[in-house]
């Protein structure tokens, strides 16, 4: 017998070494396999970041308004109607003229106004109308720079520039650098971003109502799928016989899980829209549509985490007389509810990422105004991405950039959100 | 200790049992506290136990043995119906608790379960409080009118188990805190609290230290004057500690039952002595 253990000895010893490089080469796979997948999402934090954080910031220029009755003030009453359909853009225009010496009011017109955003006059209207007593005055008001201007002062375009790449000429650099040299140029916080709709200029586009809509969206789904998805779990788990029929059940959800997401959008133009009459471009209609996309991804989850619940807990319950209902939502949905929450979260940050779902009921639009219930039309965070990123104005590739921060910034919160639900419930259950 | 004695041959019971069952022993006692008559038991295509027909005395701790897979912890199942828990066991048979069909009409499972308790292999005390563990089972079924009625009832269950004066000071913290042996007893004084007849125990020990073990045996004994406990066992030196009778299964069938002093020294069938003496198993 001895040689037979020499043998298996060497064998073991020389089989060892080869186990060993095996399990090296398989660490060092998995670390470099992290380390790209790090890098990879740090390249797309430092784009994202690097593009968009301009846009979160906005040139502003004061300029020295003479706000005459005249101009501001067309029926003479000072009442607000009128003050309301005076010609505040003359007002502005004449004011840059006026901080521009050497310039001509007429050739140099178009080149004038082209430094401010066509916000301007509306800004002074405001505030002349906030307080009538301006009328006969001179106003130095801030009003935000044309997005020309802002790219300029932000170094995005200078001289160097090809003129086919900027929109604004040499001079025009010249009269924002005198400008800026008597401290009427300064860099604040992109309100606009924030507070706007859609507009088709850049410096007034703004996220709010994609945002609206997708917090719409955001809520329809969590009143429906939410509690259908685990009702259905907790029905399929717990209670249903195990028979073809859940068999064929099941098979269809996981079926469900992968059907491509512009299919659900094509029913929900057809059962929601065609059928059921509710209104185009609704975030009530997307919501609806984003939440049947979730369910099969809610219920596989749900049922995997009440699957997961040790056998013992159930056992528990039911031998000391609680009934399947006591013990299903009194033991096994607590215990379950942190695994719940985060297959739930997950599927509902993935469809609040979805664009084509969206495109077939008519929620890729532009939408100025800010939708005020779930009925109004409107848009959705990745949407808005996907329609600023069709443009080819640099400020709205910076604020492509800047609308993916806050659609990021969005889901992190839910995540966020989800994490913190887990710790509480987890605390509460362990 | 009830008085087991072999049952007479007149008794109106013994006309149900089934002629090829040839028990060795003392299947039945007088006036049992549950009574057990020709039950299977199939998982899906499988027989899992043939024909058991045993009685279960008060105040008495009945243990069963056997080797893996012979059907002792089917048939504990059997008697509080957590067999119907999984989908495709079929029992049949009669089984009956002072009397009442467990598988009749008026029988609600719940109700059973409240009468007929279950301790299991591993501790399993529910993710909360000690309180909240022990005043679950009175809790849902409305067994304290108050909260100090309720208080009365946990410090009650929890003395009975020798654990109150460990922690009573800590009423709040988890059951799954507790050492194991600890938490058995918690999961014993859990099922006390629902005013059970019968308590089923499926190899309590199994778990647990020699130390905690002793101390569980030890309350066995204890709650033998108020309950008929039937405990499933892997152990003979246990069987033997803790029990007055013993039940041998061998492949799902009912060998022998008898006084465990007999049972272990004298055993009635081949099969049972091969086991004992630790020829088979």
């Amino acid at each position: 017998m001895a040689w037979v253990l020499e043998d298996a000895r060497s064998a073991v010893a020389a089989s060892l070494r080869r186990r060993h490089a095996r399990e090296r080469r398989f660490r060092l796979l998995g670390l470099a396999a992290v380390l790209v997948g790090m890098l990879f999402l740090l390249l797309l934090f430092v784009t994202v970041l690097s593009q968009g954080i301009g846009a979160f910031r906005q040139t502003e220029l004061m300029l020295p308004m003479d706000v005459t009755a005249a101009q501001v003030d067309p029926l003479g009453d000072g009442s607000r109607e009128s003050l309301a359909a005076g010609n505040y853009d003359a007002v502005v225009r004449e004011a840059i003229h006026r901080s521009l010496p050497g310039t001509a009011p007429r050739a140099d017109r178009a080149a004038l106004v082209a430094l401010v955003s066509v916000e301007a006059g509306f800004r002074l209207r405001d505030r002349v109308i906030a307080a009538p007593e301006l009328v006969g005055q001179r106003v130095e008001l801030w009003v935000p720079s044309s997005d020309d201007v802002d790219l300029y002062v932000q170094g995005r375009v200078n001289r160097d520039t090809p003129l086919a790449a900027r929109e604004l000429e040499d001079r025009q650099f010249d009269w924002v650098d005198a400008l800026a040299a008597e401290g009427r140029v300064v860099r604040v916080f992109n309100t606009a971003l924030i507070k706007n709709g859609d507009s088709r200029n850049p410096e007034l586009a703004g996220v709010r109502a994609a945002f609206r809509g997708s917090l719409y969206m955001l809520a329809v789904m969590l009143v429906l799928a939410f509690p259908v998805g685990v009702a259905a779990a907790v029905y399929l788990e717990e209670f249903a016989p195990r028979n073809r029929w859940t068999d064929l059940i099941e098979v269809n959800i996981n079926n469900l899980a992968a059907v491509p997401s512009i299919v659900y959008g094509l029913l929900g133009l057809v059962v929601f829209i065609n059928w059921l009459a509710l209104p185009r471009s609704a975030p009530l209609v997307g919501g609806l549509v984003l939440a049947l996309l979730t369910l099969p991804v809610i219920i596989i989850s749900a049922r995997a985490a009440i699957k997961a619940v040790p056998a013992t807990l159930r056992d528990a319950a039911l031998a000391l007389g609680a009934s399947r209902v006591q013990t299903v939502f009194g033991h096994v949905l607590p215990q379950a509810l942190p695994g719940i929450i985060t297959g739930t979260v997950i599927g509902i940050a993935r469809a609040l990422g979805e664009t084509a779902p969206l495109l077939m009921i008519g929620m890729v639009a532009f939408i100025a105004d800010i939708p005020r219930s779930p009925l109004d039309p409107s848009t959705a965070l990745p949407v808005q991405v996907y329609q600023w990123a069709e443009s080819p104005d640099p400020s709205f590739v910076a604020r492509t950039a800047a609308a993916i921060m806050v659609l990021l910034a969005f889901l992190f919160a839910m995540n966020l959100l989800a994490l913190m639900l887990r710790r509480k419930f987890e605390g509460h259950a362990g | 200790m009830a008085a087991v004695t072999p049952q007479s041959e007149d008794h109106d019971k013994a006309t149900t049992m089934p002629s090829e069952t040839e028990v060795v022993g003392t299947p039945f006692v007088d006036t049992p506290c549950m009574r057990v008559r020709d039950v299977s038991v199939r998982y899906g295509g499988t027989a899992v136990l043939h024909n058991v027909s045993l009685d279960i005395a008060h105040h008495e701790a009945l243990a069963l043995i056997g080797a893996s897979g012979s059907g002792k912890s089917t048939f504990l199942r059997c008697l509080n119906r957590m067999n119907d828990t999984i989908d495709d066991a079929r029992v049949s048979g009669e089984i009956r608790i002072d009397d009442d069909d467990i598988h009749g009409r008026d029988m609600d499972v719940v109700a059973l379960r409240a009468r007929v308790g279950m301790v299991f292999q591993k501790p399993n005390p529910f993710p909360r409080s000690i309180y909240d563990n022990v005043a679950y089972g009175p809790r849902i079924h409305g067994l304290a009118g108050n909260r100090a009625e309720l208080d009365d009832i946990v410090h009650q269950c929890l003395d009975r188990v020798g654990l109150l004066a460990e922690v009573k000071d800590r009423l709040d913290a988890s059951g799954t805190s507790l050492s194991d042996g600890q938490q058995q007893r918690l999961c014993i004084a859990r099922t006390l609290a629902v005013g059970p007849e019968v308590i089923l125990m499926d190899e309590p020990c199994s778990a647990l230290d020699p130390i905690a073990t002793a101390r569980i045996e030890d309350l066995i004994d204890a709650l033998r004057e108020r309950y008929a406990i039937v405990i499933v066992t892997h152990s003979m030196q246990q069987a033997a500690r803790v029990s007055q009778r013993t039940a041998y299964f061998h492949k799902g069938q009912l060998i022998e039952v008898d006084e465990t002093d007999r049972l272990f020294t004298n055993p009635g069938h081949r099969l049972t002595e091969d086991y004992i003496t630790g020829r088979l198993g």
